[in-house]
This record gives structure tokens, C-alpha cells and sequence, in this order.
């Protein structure tokens, strides 16, 4: 039986349906798919042509009959994982390596993000100018 | 062009500022910490410099552009001000490749935990569900007691003043530094 469970990543939410038993969260591998991208196959969790290597021997646990573990998948990708499952809510993060590869190669991370009328706003629609980006706050 | 973030819970929280200050630069709100995210950040206020192509020119740094609380940080604003001006025009001040990548701050997995774990108490909170949102802030701060933008920023969500009690505890660990020292001389003579 399975039952609406929130999932946030990348900076969107999504409600997928899973089976919360046993302090474990399955998700179909199809709706794993459609909502993060990743698609086990003989080689591993794979995702835009690059593949995660998953030992043989691990896919059974990983896939049981009511879907893909969330944790042993956030596991295999070094992704760290956030969940409450009395909420029914979980937040997959970025892993370390991935965060700070991109920050090795100085390439400031684009963003996009409202003003106070809603507007929204990239750093790239400031390409070609010396941008001072300053975060700050109330508190 | 400076480009002003506020990481705060709502439009309303920063709204003072910037109509005071009446911007004509980018001035955006950033509810889900998604600045922090990407840059890693650990405190306010971070300055990053960003050159016309795109990549990072002088990495997080925390400075001031005035002197309204040097008696807490101990820096001063008009030798910052100073490099600013100098940066944008004569083009002086940017760290070579190496130099950035020396100060680069580097996240931890139990960072990015911490971060997983805001995500999720904003969430809940967002959903009215704040005891349970509690638990998670609670485990945010436990990962990552050194990154103010969760154990500060999470004071106005959680009913606590950022600027009362629980904020003078916090302080007393002594605030986050992304160490810059060396390269942003601002600090004042002892």
C-alpha cells in the first residue's frame, strides 16, 4: 500500500507515491526516474549517460519488491538524505564532492531568484560586467 | 553591479531595507537558502567578487560597508570600500586561479547534511508542521554548528530574537570566519 510522501531536491518538491514500512521509504523505480533522473541498470544507478557503480550484490536490497530503498539509494550516490517519516517528507541534498567540484572550478554558480515585486533575477544576465554578489539578511 | 541576496524566511523580513535603500542594482530574496547552497555560505554578510567571464575573482568573504558594528567584528569598512573601488576601476584586487582555491571554503558531507536537514525543517514549517520542523532545525544546528546561516538564520522561523539572548549564546562560540584575513586587511589595530 502506498501512500503520498513529499520529496524536496534540487530546489523543488515533489509528491510521489511510496510505501513508508519498517523506518524504510520505497518509491517505484519509475517514479524514482521521473523525479530525480536516475534509472538502475546492470551498471549501476545511472543518470545522463554517467552510472553510479551499485554491486550485483547490493541490488536486491537497494530494489525489493515495493521499490527502490531511498536511503540505500541516497547511500549509493553519497547524496545525504534528511527524512521524517511520520510527515511523510524527506529532502535528498547534493553531495559534498559534487558541491565542491563545482566551487573548484571557479565558475560562479548561476542562480535565479525574485526581487521584492517577483521578479526574478540570474547572476548570467550580468555576464560581461564585475559583479559584487552580497548575501546578507534581517538577522 | 552588485547583486544583493537577503536570506531571509519571507519577502517582508528585508523589505525595511531595501526600500530604504532604493536600489537600482538586483536586490533578491533567497526563502530556500539556495545562495548557501551553491556557495556554501556560512554567515552574513559574505562578498564574493565575480569577474566579467563568469568565475570567481575573491571568494567568501565577511566585510562591511560601514562601521556600525566594528566594536563587535573589528573590521573596518573604508579600506574594504577602498579595494572595491580599486577592483572595479583599475581592475586590482583579484586573486589569481590559485590564490581563490586556497581560501575556497570546502564543504563536509555532515554539512550538507546540516543543509538536507533545513531544507526539510523549512518544509515542515512552511506546512504548519512545527513541531516536527523543530526536530529538524534542531539536528541542522547539531551538524553544523559553525554555519550561521542555519543556527541565526533559523532564529526568526523559530519564534527566537536573533538579536536577544539566544543570539548573544550563539555569539559567545565566536562568529564563523572564511579566513581572508591574509588577503582582505581590514581587521582594525588592536
Amino acid at each position: 500500500m502506498t501512500t503520498p510522501f513529499t520529496l524536496l531536491h534540487d530546489g523543488q518538491s515533489d509528491t510521489i507515491e511510496a510505501s513508508i514500512s519498517r523506518g524504510d521509504v520505497r518509491i517505484a523505480p519509475e517514479l524514482i526516474h521521473q523525479a530525480l533522473g536516475w534509472k538502475l541498470e546492470p551498471e549501476g544507478l545511472c543518470k545522463a549517460g554517467m552510472c553510479v557503480p551499485v554491486p550485483v550484490g547490493n541490488h536486491g536490497e537497494l530494489v525489493g519488491d515495493d521499490g527502490i530503498d531511498l536511503a540505500g539509494l541516497a547511500k549509493a550516490l553519497d547524496s545525504p538524505l534528511a527524512l521524517d517519516l511520520t510527515e511523510r517528507a524527506g529532502a535528498l541534498g547534493t553531495p559534498a564532492f559534487e558541491r565542491g567540484a563545482m566551487l573548484e572550478s571557479l565558475e560562479a554558480p548561476d542562480f535565479s531568484l525574485p526581487d521584492l515585486a517577483g521578479r526574478m533575477h540570474s547572476l548570467s544576465d550580468h555576464r560581461g560586467k564585475k559583479v559584487l554578489l552580497i548575501a546578507y539578511a534581517s538577522w | 553591479m552588485p547583486i544583493t541576496v537577503a536570506l531571509d524566511r519571507c519577502t517582508d523580513d528585508p523589505r525595511e531595507f531595501i526600500e530604504r535603500a532604493a536600489p537600482t542594482h538586483p536586490s533578491l530574496i533567497d526563502t530556500h537558502h539556495q545562495l548557501s547552497e551553491l556557495y556554501h555560505l556560512v554567515n552574513v554578510p559574505t562578498i564574493i567578487w565575480i569577474d566579467e567571464q563568469g568565475r570567481v575573482v575573491r571568494p567568501h568573504d565577511s566585510q562591511f560597508g560601514t562601521d556600525t558594528f566594528t566594536a563587535f567584528h573589528h573590521k573596518q569598512s573604508a579600506p574594504y570600500l577602498d579595494m572595491i573601488r580599486a577592483w572595479v576601476r583599475q581592475g586590482e584586487g583579484a586573486l589569481d586561479a590559485d590564490e581563490v582555491r586556497g581560501h575556497l571554503p570546502r564543504p563536509s558531507q555532515q554539512s550538507q547534511h546540516a543543509r538536507a536537514e533545513r531544507t526539510l525543517a523549512w518544509h515542515l514549517h512552511q506546512q504548519g508542521q512545527s513541531e516536527a520542523a523543530e526536530r529538524h532545525f534542531d539536528l541542522a544546528c547539531e551538524l553544523a554548528p559553525n554555519d550561521w546561516t542555519i543556527r541565526r538564520g533559523s532564529m526568526p522561523i523559530r519564534g527566537q530574537n536573533p538579536f536577544g539572548p539566544d543570539f548573544f549564546a550563539l555569539a559567545e562560540e565566536g562568529a564563523p570566519e572564511y579566513g581572508m584575513e591574509s588577503v582582505t586587511p581590514t581587521r582594525e589595530e588592536a
